[in-house]
Formats: structure tokens, C-alpha cells, sequence
């Protein structure tokens, strides 16, 4: 079953058995406001956690997108390409990012649940 | 001063509405000790008549190339500018603008950019361009770094007929960043095999075409051999003129085009400022530098443009952006837009048939005079062979009053080509400049 | 609202007028609409009258063009209408007030144009024989001296083409002496204030060194202890603006140079502020090792919309010797130049040929009009005003650093704004209802919705006054609620808000011809 872990840079990865489907959540969307432009990482690169994976533009600001957990990148969203949007308009599903292989899964335990999430989103507003 | 509004009695005003007794107590934070207490050690303002009489002194001490048989080149040429480029140019809403980072209220600059853009990729015959770099050798540094990104790899190879100032801006920088860089030798009649020198590490080989020795090259099996190992062909020209009438290097599989634009609508300026054109294929557009303008709507609906793409500009990726590059080389673009505007292809390609035929001539009566002409191939301006030092010669032909074209030795000093002169010429020679010329080379 | 003819003058009722009533040619009386060149050029019509040349054998070999050229061409009285519309839509200096601050939009004499036109300046080569182009050398030579004096600087290098490409020539000369020193694999690093323009760290990284942030303190400036604790056998530079981006002048400067070469370390100034100082403060007597100055705004040659820049490097004795090729060299009354870099400790070349000869004409033209008093007086002026300013807004707008004085340009921030539903963005927009080009927005960075405004010392006090009273104007409307004014602004532009995001999601950089217009393409889809 599927269970979706955030992290303090506004990642999400949402862990369907030993793969980790990336984005960034609504609130990181929202904060930048209409996204132009997704940078994603080439399909079998392999990244540790915290490692820049992907670039995130909207038109006067490019944000990094950090690994959320350890893997090898094994699908990237190629609709972003043609339709950047979809991160702004369902940032939770179409507008997911890249899917890792969840290489190490005591790195979830760092993550915040959703609860843990919603709490943590009070403190930055 | 007659540039300085303020009067005396507004500055005690303003200063007391500040609530200061003395200019000086702005300054309060330059420390005491470093603050100057008198005008630095150099002359008092002077009336525009005494300022134009000074600069007008040094200007008489220099020979302008319209007052004498002109056939100097090298990456700089003497056209004719249509009257009304310049006085375009000068109108306060170009002159006296800036970077239009206010769109609505800079259109003007924003559709001259967008159609320059649009001018300059048909023109090389590629995908997309830039609103413009500093200057060809700059765009030419550039497009190496944007190589470097795009192909991950840092080795750049240099053809034998690049202009040795550009492959020296490119060696310069890549010093820096520890890039390496092949440099071919001096390839004077374009004999070099640089596709032996392209293997998995080369990110880019980079190609002039005329080359600075006047040779028309064939880009496309160095496109061919470049693409074989994943590497990209940076083509180079200095004379924008030329492709009205020489196959631009977008239709040979050129990856990045870079080159000087100066010819087109803008002065030679004894070297600057000029215009850099860098195209490049539309999926290399991210890893382009420099400005782009770009269209798109306003709030009623209408057709309008904006700067885009600026994420990959310095302002916004700080260390991360593409390049460092602020400013653009936007009124020469303005200049290269207006007169490109003028000559349409048509104008173009007579302008070129011209500058050719001018250069065709020249060649025939040197080698008729007994002057060896190196090039198989060439544009307007083409290498011979002379009797001695090329470098004394046009020193002894400038006495004479004809400026006679580059010793190679200027650009290339210690490459043993001291017996080398490259000759441009273009529309501007008349067939009295040719024969003053040819004169002047065989005394 | 009614005038004192008693007729309707209202700003909405005109505007919706307007919209409601679309004229037929799209114009507006003299606000024109301009179709692009490719729209209305023909691809055989030509402005320019060249005669074919006599037939003769081509040289071409198998070059050439066979690819088409596609670029239509127009006659001169179209051409000239054509640029003399699109020149309408732009603001410019002489226009009105254009307080962009950091930018140094001051009037542009135009003694300077003519002067660079000149066919001594403007029609010589840069490879004709240097016996030919004595006099551009002494021009060369005679700037150099002028700025020499007024940073008390020992060399300065000519070539750079713009600020960042002079930002780039002094951290390669500083990089040059440090490997000289046989430091160069122990010092990779480069310290940066977070206040910095982008241009520093882009520039610390295009030439490899990796960039380190430093905080800045609450006062907008940078602190000698911060700077401190970022120092070490690492570090190569520090990139300090000064007058800073705050506008400015970094009170602990000569504390951080100090501290900069305790530890061996090389102290780069942007000189983007010069023109605050100019004959008030040599910035090498502070410590500065190397300095760019922008010719385009401190010495007034014009910004052209973007362009062509100078940016000429001043340096300390201690990096002279990296000084990149060309340079001048005075024999007595004869120059020569030295343009290979071969042989000495020069680092390299930054371009072909000898930099922005065109713009040293024109700075030299600017500074001989000057004269020592006159820029000293600018610089003055400059901070006159932009102090004017700051106080007579300072009771409608926010100042982040409160009654501090400021340099040549006055800081305010967002604070003011909050709750009124008008951002820094509408603000500025509306000063273009009013007139005016906007300030600098949103930078730097270090405040928030920072509204930088630099005057400049060509603004009269009636010309000030009226700019501070259209401010005010518009803080009252914030004050009463009036968003309208903002929110929609401009509604008096050739153009409303322009739809960025549509730009850069899907880019169209370049005419193409559109398709036929019997709707084949749709029908294809």
C-alpha cells in the first residue's frame, strides 16, 4: 500500500513498494508560483539522498529539487516537458517528477508523514 | 557645469530639507582620513567647444579608411552604412534606453530584438539566436563553455584557421577552468585533417569559414566526423557579408554559429564596439547564454515580446547561470537589424556579388603584377606572398598613403608566416584604390 | 472626476472608452501598431541601391549558398517608419526621470556621439599600422590616466566589453598572481556577500572557483567580523560591491581589506557604484587590488537598450603584471601597443583587438566636459539627490535601514505595502501609468520587495519634486485602498502586463511563416 513521506525542502515521494514516485508538494508549487520548466535527470542515474536530482523554473526564480531518498532513477515524467503545468495543476499526480528505486528504506524513517507534514508547513508560513 | 541642474541655492535647500549642514555629512561613512578634501590632480570642465577642439586634435593624428586606398581585414571590414542606420541609432528612445526589463514599455527595443533574432538564424541558417554578444571572439568563448554543458566533456579542438585572437580568448578562459584545449596549427592554405583530431573526449572542434587566411571551408564532413563522436561543431565567421553568397553553416550541420556582425551596419571603431551573432538548434536553447526576447500576449490579447528564458541568466542563477554576461551589444544589433532591414536577401546578395568581384579583381591584377595569391578559395579577402617582412611593407605602404591590409605576423608573431599579408577588399574599392594598391605592393 | 473646464476626465472612463471603441487599424492616435518586418517586407524589394558587378569567374569553389536566405527587405522611407514607431514604444532617459537603481540612467551628453563619429574614432581599424592610429592610442592612453587618477590605481586594463566581462579580466588577473604564488590548487574559493549582484558569483564560477556566501548584517552592510570568519588558506577573493547594492558605503571596508590580505587574499570591488564617489574617495586607497568601472554608467556613455557596455579594470600594483594583452605603451610622444601576450605574466586575452574604443570616446568626451571639479560635483549631485528622495518619501514608504543617509540611490522595501493587496510589482507598474520608467524591484535580494531608486544627479529639483509627489500620490492611493490603480497597471502603455509565463512555457524566439491560411494545419492536426 501506498504511503507518502515529505521532506523539510518541500519534496514528496510517495513509496509504492521499492519505488519512490518524486515531486514537489502543492505548497512548493504554489510558493512558486507558475512553473515554465522541468530539468529532469536522465533515467538510470543513481542518486543519494539530499543530491540535486531536478531543476524547477518558474519566470523569475529556478529552484533545485533535492533526492528524497538514495536510488537509481528509473522513470522520468516526460509529459513536463510539453506541459510544465501539471506540476502546478496536480503537483501530487500528473505533475510527479522522476521514480527511484527505494535503495535504503531506513532513510524513509527521516521523512515526515503527512500529519508531521501539515504540522511543519505551520511553522515556515 | 551645464550637465548638472542643481543650482547652489537648490543644494543648500535640498540639504537642509535633509536635515545637513554640508554635503560632506553624506559621506559620513567613508572613513575621515580617505575622504578627499579637494578635486582629484586633473584639469577643470572645459566649454564643448574646447572638448571637441582637444578630441578632434587626437582624431587628426589617426588615418581614417575613407581617406585612403583601404584593404584591411582580418575580422574587422569597411562597408558602407546607409545614412539612416545612423540616425536611427541616435533616436533618443534607442539611445537612451535600457534593458527593456519593463516590457510594456519597451517594445520598441523588444521587437527589434525579437526580429534581429529572427534575421541573424536565417542568416546562418540555424534554429534560434541570441539578441547579440559583446563581439564575435566573446560569442566564440561562449559557445565553448555552452559545448562543454551540453557534451559533458572539456576538451575543445581549434582549427589552423581560426582567427588567432578568438582561439587565444578561447585558451584564456579554459586556463581558467582547467579545460583543455587543442590548438592546430597555423593552416594557411586549409589543409589541415581536423576530423583526426576528434575522438569520445572532444566536446566541440571549432571552425571558421572564410577562415582568417580568406579560405572558404566545407564544413559538412567536419559536422559529419564531429557528430560520429558525439562532439559538436562550433562554426566561426568574421564577415557577416559573406553569406550572402557562401553556404551558411546551419545547412552543413552546424551545431553553434558565432560570428562577428560588425560588417553590417556598424563602424569599424578601431575594434569595438561590435556585434557577436550566436545561433544554435532550438534544443540547445537552455544552455544558450546571453539574452532572449521572445512573444507572447498582453492582458487585452495583443502581440507582444519579453525577455525569456532568464532563468538561465546571472541575475537569477547566480553561480549556476550560463554565463556571466549582463548586457548584450544591443544598438550594434539595433544597427545590424536596420541595415540587414534595408538590404533585404536582395540587397544582400548584390552587396556580396560585389564585395566578391571587388576581391576577384584585386587577386587577378596581383597575380598579374607577380604576386603570389595562396588561396584556392576565397570571399573578399584572400593571403599573398611578398617580397620580405609583410609588417615593413604595410608600414612603408602606409607612408605612401594606402593601408594595405594585416601582416599575418601581427596576429600570429614567431609562426614563421612573416612573409604573409592578408588583403581584404570590399565594396568600398574603387578600381584607382586596386591599382594604388597593386603599385604600392610591388615598388 | 471633472477638470476645471467642467469636462469628464476620469482615468477609467477614457481607458474603457478606448476599449470599448476599438479603432479599425488597431492605432490609437498616435501610439502606433507596428507589424514585424517579415510582415510587411517583400523578398525582393531593397533599400539600398547596388549596382551588379561586371561579369567575372567566381572564387567560391563548391561553396556557394544554395540555402535560402528568407530575409525580406524594405525601401528607406519604410525602413524609417518602421524603427521610428518601434523607437515610440520605449521609455528613455530623455524621455523622463528613469530611477533605475544600481543602472546610472543620467543624461547622455551628446557632445559624445558626435565626438565618437569622428572619422579619426569612428572609421579607423584596429590592425591598420600603429603609426596610422597615434592619436586613438593617446586617447587610450590619456582615459587610462584619468582613471588611474581617480581610483589610484597603478594599471588598468582596457579591454573588457562590459561590467561582467571586466568582473571576469580582474578575478583572472587575481587568479593569475595567486598561481604565480604557487597557490592556485589551495585557494578555490571566492567569498561573496549575499547582496551581491548575480554577477559576482556567476563570475567566480565561470572562471572555477567555487562560490562561499557571506550573511549580510541587519544594517545592509557587510561586517569586517563575518568577512573574518570566512577567511582562510582557501580563500583567493572577496567580491565586495562598494557603495554597496543597498546604496551604501560599506563603513568597515578598509577594516575588510585589511583583513582580506592578512590572509593573503585579494580584495575585488564591483565598481558598479563608482559614480557615488567619483573625486570624493579613491577606492584603491581603501585597499581595493582591482576594480571595474562601467563606462556605461558612471561616465555616461549610453545604455542603447541593453548595450554596447565598456569595463575597464583598474589594478593594484600587485596584479599589474597579469594585466591581460593589449595594452598601450607612451615613448615620449609616440604610443605603441603590446598586443601579444606571449613571453610576460599577462594571463591571456579577454577579445579580439583593444576594447570598447567607441565608449572610450565618449567617457573621455564626458570626463574632459567635466573636468575634475564638474565629476566630483556629479557625484554630489547624485547623492544630493537620491538623499532628497529617500527623506521626502520617508514618511509614505518604508526604509529598511531607517534614517540612515544613502549613496546615489535610496532603499525602500515592501513593509509598507503589507495588507494594502499592492505588491512592489503593482507599484512600479503604476509609475508607468504616471510617466515614469519604475525603480529597481526586488533587488537586491537581501530585502524584501526592495524598491531601489537612483535619480542621478541630472534630475533638476523640479523635476525631483514632481517625481516625489507622483510617489506620494500614488502611497495615498495604497493608503486609501485604492488597488484598481495598481492592480491593472499599466492601462497606459503601448502594452498591458505581458504574459510571461506563456513566453517561457512555450517559446517562440523567431518569426516563422505561419501557416497557409486555408486552415490545412488545423485540418492536419
Amino acid at each position: 500500500m501506498a504511503q507518502t513521506l515529505y521532506t523539510k525542502d518541500h519534496e514528496y515521494v510517495r513509496v509504492e513498494g521499492d519505488v519512490g514516485v518524486v515531486g514537489i508538494t502543492d505548497y512548493a508549487q504554489n510558493q512558486l508560483g507558475d512553473v515554465v520548466f522541468v530539468e529532469l535527470p536522465t533515467v538510470g542515474k543513481a542518486f543519494r539522498k539530499g543530491e540535486q536530482a531536478a531543476v524547477v523554473e518558474s519566470v523569475k526564480a529556478a529552484s533545485e529539487v533535492y533526492a528524497p531518498i538514495s536510488g537509481e532513477i528509473i522513470d522520468a515524467n516526460a509529459a513536463l516537458e510539453d506541459a510544465p503545468a501539471l506540476v502546478n495543476e496536480d503537483s501530487a499526480g500528473r505533475g510527479w517528477f522522476v521514480k527511484m528505486r527505494v535503495a535504503d528504506r531506513t532513510e524513509l524513517d527521516g521523512l515526515m508523514d503527512e500529519a508531521a507534514y501539515a504540522e511543519f508547513l505551520k511553522t515556515v508560513v | 557645469m551645464r550637465y548638472l541642474p542643481l543650482t547652489p541655492d537648490d543644494r543648500e535647500d535640498m540639504l537642509r530639507r535633509i536635515g545637513v549642514d554640508h554635503i560632506d555629512a553624506l559621506f559620513a561613512d567613508v572613513p575621515a582620513d580617505k575622504l578627499l578634501q579637494a578635486p582629484p590632480d586633473l584639469p577643470r570642465r572645459k566649454s564643448e567647444l574646447e572638448v571637441e577642439r582637444a578630441l578632434s586634435r587626437m582624431a587628426a593624428r589617426n588615418v581614417a579608411a575613407c581617406s585612403v586606398p583601404f584593404f584591411v581585414g582580418a575580422g574587422a571590414y569597411k562597408h558602407h552604412v546607409p545614412a539612416s542606420v545612423d540616425h536611427l541609432i541616435q533616436r533618443s528612445e534607442f539611445l537612451t534606453s535600457y534593458t527593456p526589463y519593463q516590457p510594456e514599455i519597451s517594445q520598441g527595443t523588444l521587437q527589434m530584438l525579437f526580429e534581429f533574432q529572427t534575421q541573424v538564424a536565417n542568416l546562418t541558417g540555424m534554429e534560434v539566436a541570441n539578441a547579440s554578444m559583446y563581439d564575435g571572439s566573446t560569442g566564440c568563448g561562449e559557445a565553448t563553455l555552452m559545448a562543454h554543458r551540453i557534451t559533458r566533456r572539456r576538451r575543445a579542438v581549434l582549427s589552423g584557421g581560426l582567427h588567432p585572437h578568438y582561439a587565444e580568448v578561447v585558451r584564456t578562459q579554459s586556463a581558467m577552468t582547467g579545460d583543455e584545449v587543442v590548438s592546430l596549427p597555423p593552416d594557411v592554405r586549409a589543409q589541415e585533417d581536423i576530423a583526426a583530431h576528434i575522438d569520445d573526449d572532444v566536446s566541440c572542434v571549432i571552425v571558421q569559414s572564410p577562415d582568417v587566411f580568406g579560405n572558404l571551408r566545407d564544413l559538412a564532413p567536419i559536422a559529419k566526423a564531429c557528430h560520429a563522436k558525439g562532439a559538436l561543431l562550433i562554426a566561426v565567421f568574421t564577415e557577416a557579408v559573406s553569406l550572402g553568397l557562401v553556404e551558411p553553416p546551419g545547412a552543413m550541420g552546424a551545431d553553434i554559429v558565432v560570428g562577428e556582425g560588425q560588417s553590417i551596419g556598424n563602424a569599424l571603431n578601431f575594434g569595438g564596439p561590435h556585434v557577436g551573432l550566436f545561433a544554435t538548434r532550438q534544443k540547445f536553447v537552455r544552455q544558450m547564454p546571453g539574452r532572449l526576447a521572445g512573444q507572447t500576449v498582453d492582458a487585452e490579447g495583443r502581440r507582444g515580446f519579453v525577455l525569456t528564458l532568464s532563468t538561465r541568466e546571472q541575475h537569477i542563477r547566480r553561480e549556476k547561470a550560463t554565463s556571466n554576461i549582463c548586457t548584450n551589444s544591443g544598438l550594434c544589433a539595433l544597427a545590424f537589424s536596420i541595415h540587414m532591414t534595408l538590404l533585404g536577401q536582395t540587397g544582400l546578395r548584390k552587396l556580396a556579388r560585389v564585395n566578391h568581384a571587388n576581391a576577384v579583381k584585386l587577386a587577378d591584377m596581383l597575380a598579374d603584377a607577380g604576386v603570389e595569391v595562396l588561396n584556392e578559395t576565397f570571399f573578399n579577402e584572400f593571403t599573398v606572398r611578398v617580397k620580405g617582412d609583410a609588417a615593413s611593407l604595410v608600414e612603408r605602404m602606409a607612408q605612401a598613403g594606402v593601408l594595405g591590409g594585416v601582416p599575418v605576423s601581427r596576429l600570429l608573431p614567431g609562426a614563421g608566416l612573416d612573409d604573409l599579408l592578408l588583403v581584404a577588399s570590399t565594396e568600398v574599392n574603387t578600381n584607382e584604390d586596386r591599382a594604388a594598391l597593386v603599385a604600392a605592393l610591388t615598388q | 472626476m471633472l477638470n476645471n473646464q467642467g469636462r469628464p476626465t476620469g482615468a477609467g472612463a477614457v481607458a474603457e472608452n478606448a476599449h470599448a471603441r476599438e479603432t479599425f487599424t488597431r492605432n490609437r492616435g498616435l501610439a502606433m501598431e507596428e507589424p514585424l518586418i517579415f510582415e510587411v517586407g517583400r523578398l525582393d524589394s531593397t533599400g539600398v541601391d547596388i549596382d551588379e558587378p561586371e561579369p567575372f569567374t567566381q572564387r567560391l569553389g563548391k561553396h556557394a549558398r544554395t540555402a535560402p536566405i528568407d530575409l525580406p527587405g524594405l525601401s528607406e522611407p519604410e525602413t524609417m517608419r518602421h524603427y521610428v514607431r518601434l523607437s515610440q514604444k520605449n521609455y528613455a532617459i530623455d524621455l523622463g526621470l528613469y530611477p533605475l537603481g544600481s543602472c546610472t540612467m543620467k543624461h547622455n551628453p551628446r557632445l559624445n556621439e558626435r565626438m565618437a563619429r569622428l572619422p579619426g574614432f569612428g572609421d579607423i581599424h584596429p590592425l591598420q599600422p600603429v603609426s596610422t592610429a597615434q592619436g586613438a592610442l593617446e586617447l587610450m592612453d590619456t582615459l587610462a590616466g584619468w582613471l588611474m587618477e581617480l581610483t589610484g590605481a597603478s594599471a588598468v586594463a582596457m579591454s573588457p566589453k562590459a561590467g561582467a566581462h571586466g568582473e571576469a579580466c580582474g578575478m583572472m588577473a587575481i587568479k593569475a598572481a595567486i598561481e604565480a604564488r604557487g597557490e592556485g590548487a589551495q585557494r578555490r574559493i571566492v567569498l561573496v556577500p549575499e547582496s551581491a549582484h548575480g554577477t559576482n558569483p556567476a563570475t567566480a564560477a565561470l572562471i572555477g572557483y567555487e562560490v562561499r556566501a557571506i550573511p549580510a548584517r541587519e544594517d545592509g552592510t557587510v561586517s569586517v567580523d563575518a568577512v573574518r570568519a570566512a577567511l582562510g588558506p582557501e580563500v583567493a577573493a572577496l567580491m565586495l560591491t562598494n557603495p554597496n547594492t543597498c546604496g551604501l558605503f560599506e563603513p568597515e571596508v578598509v577594516a575588510i581589506a585589511d583583513a582580506v590580505h592578512a590572509a593573503g587574499a585579494f580584495f575585488y570591488c564591483d565598481g558598479a557604484n563608482f559614480n557615488a564617489i567619483v573625486g570624493k574617495v579613491r577606492p584603491m586607497d581603501l585597499g581595493v587590488d582591482a576594480m571595474h568601472i562601467n563606462l556605461h554608467k558612471t561616465f555616461s556613455t549610453p545604455h542603447g537598450g541593453g548595450g554596447p557596455g565598456a569595463g575597464p579594470v583598474v589594478l593594484s600594483p600587485a596584479l599589474a603584471p597579469f594585466a591581460p594583452a593589449p595594452f598601450v605603451r607612451r615613448d615620449g610622444s609616440a604610443f605603441t601597443l603590446v598586443e601579444s601576450a606571449a613571453g610576460g605574466q599577462a594571463f591571456g586575452r579577454m577579445t579580439a583587438f583593444h576594447g570598447q574604443m567607441g565608449m572610450f570616446v565618449r567617457a573621455m568626451s564626458y570626463m574632459l566636459s567635466h573636468g575634475a571639479d564638474g565629476m566630483r560635483q556629479a557625484s554630489e549631485d547624485a547623492v544630493l539627490n537620491a538623499n532628497y528622495v529617500r527623506v521626502c518619501l520617508s514618511d509614505v514608504m518604508s526604509a529598511p535601514f531607517g534614517e540612515r543617509p544613502c549613496m546615489h540611490e535610496a532603499l525602500f522595501d515592501d513593509t509598507w505595502l503589507k495588507g494594502s493587496g499592492v505588491t512592489t510589482l503593482d507599484f512600479a507598474k503604476a509609475m508607468i501609468d504616471e510617466g515614469y520608467h519604475p525603480m529597481t524591484m526586488y533587488f537586491p535580494l537581501v530585502v524584501h520587495g526592495a524598491m531601489l531608486i537612483e535619480p542621478t544627479e541630472s534630475e533638476s529639483r523640479a523635476s525631483l519634486d514632481l517625481f516625489i509627489m507622483t510617489l506620494r500620490d500614488l502611497a495615498f492611493s495604497v493608503q486609501r485602498g485604492d488597488v484598481e490603480r495598481f492592480s491593472g497597471a499599466p492601462y497606459h502603455a503601448p502594452r498591458r502586463r505581458l504574459d510571461e509565463t506563456r513566453a517561457a512555457r512555450q517559446p517562440v524566439l523567431r518569426w516563422t511563416k505561419p501557416p497557409p491560411a486555408d486552415g490545412s494545419r488545423i485540418a492536419a492536426e
